[in-house]
């Protein structure tokens, strides 16, 4: 199966298909972000993978140098805080793009397959695929209010699960732990009404 | 005979006070604010093997305009917080607000950007029930508690003036 798969890919994208690992259900490529549609228009259209299980990202910020891709030299990994100068303006976010072929025609039924790819701190990430399946749409935005990170053909993106007020990306390796943003608070100072601070004491049984 | 009905200000006054905390403790009508796993425990509480019913709790009103006793069940996130509060400031006086769960009492384990650190944040409350989930033997005694101060407040309000 990941045998038809690569070649299709290596076909597509040539050098630019930067790794093809695994085998079986957890076969997955690592493409740059230009081609990230391509690579998926040509395995939905031409291979059967008719449903994107899940577009989900993960926070680099501190893994280490050597597992990065295009990088072969072990010196290069890094220990402790080092990772603060050398690693801040790397690829810091990698999106995977999970698919599934419902597809019997295909020959791949029941078939996974994955498409990552990797987006620097404040990069534009790849276009938006929402036309393609139109379940993206709300995985795009998840993306958006938990990494914060931004698809090229959609910049007025809203948040979906957080609200506007909300500052910063949560998800992120770099949010404090403990930073906390009520929502009530905000919205109080603005109507100025509110419970006093008296009133929500708690009182003990007499 | 209780010795409080016959302080001052006036024997009628005072049992009248306390008829209306007797009637009010065994007729409470609660709004379950249900939220999240809790949910669960608090149905069993409330179905005929615990039977809620047996203390005048048997009737959930889906309309706050209807109820007294605010149940918050399960975790409050902060995006929640005002629907809980709008919900509080439309219930009519007298009212009382139950803390059904450790996520509602303190946030539980869920130390994190999304969730309220405790109803008593947004707004007032009268008993904490802790437990994740609470068992129906204490959301009874829970229960029961809340009668006891809902006996002893009599015909006030119960709510501090801000």
């Amino acid at each position: 199966m990941s045998e038809r798969i690569r070649e299709a890919l290596s076909g597509l994208l040539r050098a630019e298909l930067l790794a093809f690992e695994g085998s079986g259900e957890e076969a997955q490529a690592r493409v740059p972000v230009s081609r990230v549609r391509d690579a998926l228009i040509a395995l939905r259209d031409g291979l059967g993978f008719n449903m994107l299980v899940d577009l989900t990202a993960c926070d680099l910020l501190r893994y280490p140098v050597s597992h990065q891709v295009g990088v072969t030299d072990p010196c290069q990994a890094t220990q402790g805080d080092a990772w603060k100068e050398k690693n801040v303006t790397h690829e810091r976010f990698e999106l995977t793009y999970r698919l599934l072929s419902l597809d019997p025609e295909s020959g791949l039924l029941g078939g996974r397959f994955a498409v990552k790819c990797r987006v620097s701190d404040g990069e534009i990430g790849p276009p938006s695929i929402r036309d393609l399946w139109p379940v993206a749409d709300w995985l795009e935005r998840e993306l958006w209010d938990m990494f914060g990170v931004r698809f090229s053909d959609r910049p007025d993106i809203r948040r979906i699960l957080l609200y506007e007020e909300f500052v910063g990306h949560p998800l992120r390796k770099d949010y404090p732990i403990n930073k906390r943003q009520p929502l009530l608070a905000s919205r109080l100072k603005a109507d100025g009404e509110g419970i006093s601070p008296a009133e929500l004491r708690p009182k003990l049984v007499p | 005979m209780n010795d409080e009905a016959f302080q001052t200000p006036g024997v009628l006054t005072s049992r009248l006070d306390a008829a209306i905390g007797w009637a009010r403790k065994y007729s409470i009508f609660q709004y379950p604010f249900v939220t999240a796993c809790c949910g669960m425990e608090y149905m069993s509480t409330a179905a005929s093997h615990y039977d809620m019913d047996r203390f005048g709790a048997g009737l959930p009103r889906f309309s706050p305009r209807q109820a007294d006793v605010l149940m918050v069940v399960g975790t409050i996130s902060h995006k929640m917080s005002p629907v809980l509060k709008r919900i509080y400031e439309q219930m009519t006086d007298p009212k009382w607000v139950v803390a059904f769960g450790v996520c509602t009492c303190t946030g539980g384990f869920y130390d994190d950007y999304a969730t309220v650190q405790g109803i008593d944040t947004i707004i007032p409350v009268d008993l904490y029930i802790p437990g994740c989930p609470p068992r129906p033997e204490a959301v009874l005694q829970g229960l029961m508690l809340l009668q006891e101060k809902i006996r002893k407040q009599g015909a006030g309000s119960g709510r501090q003036q801000p």
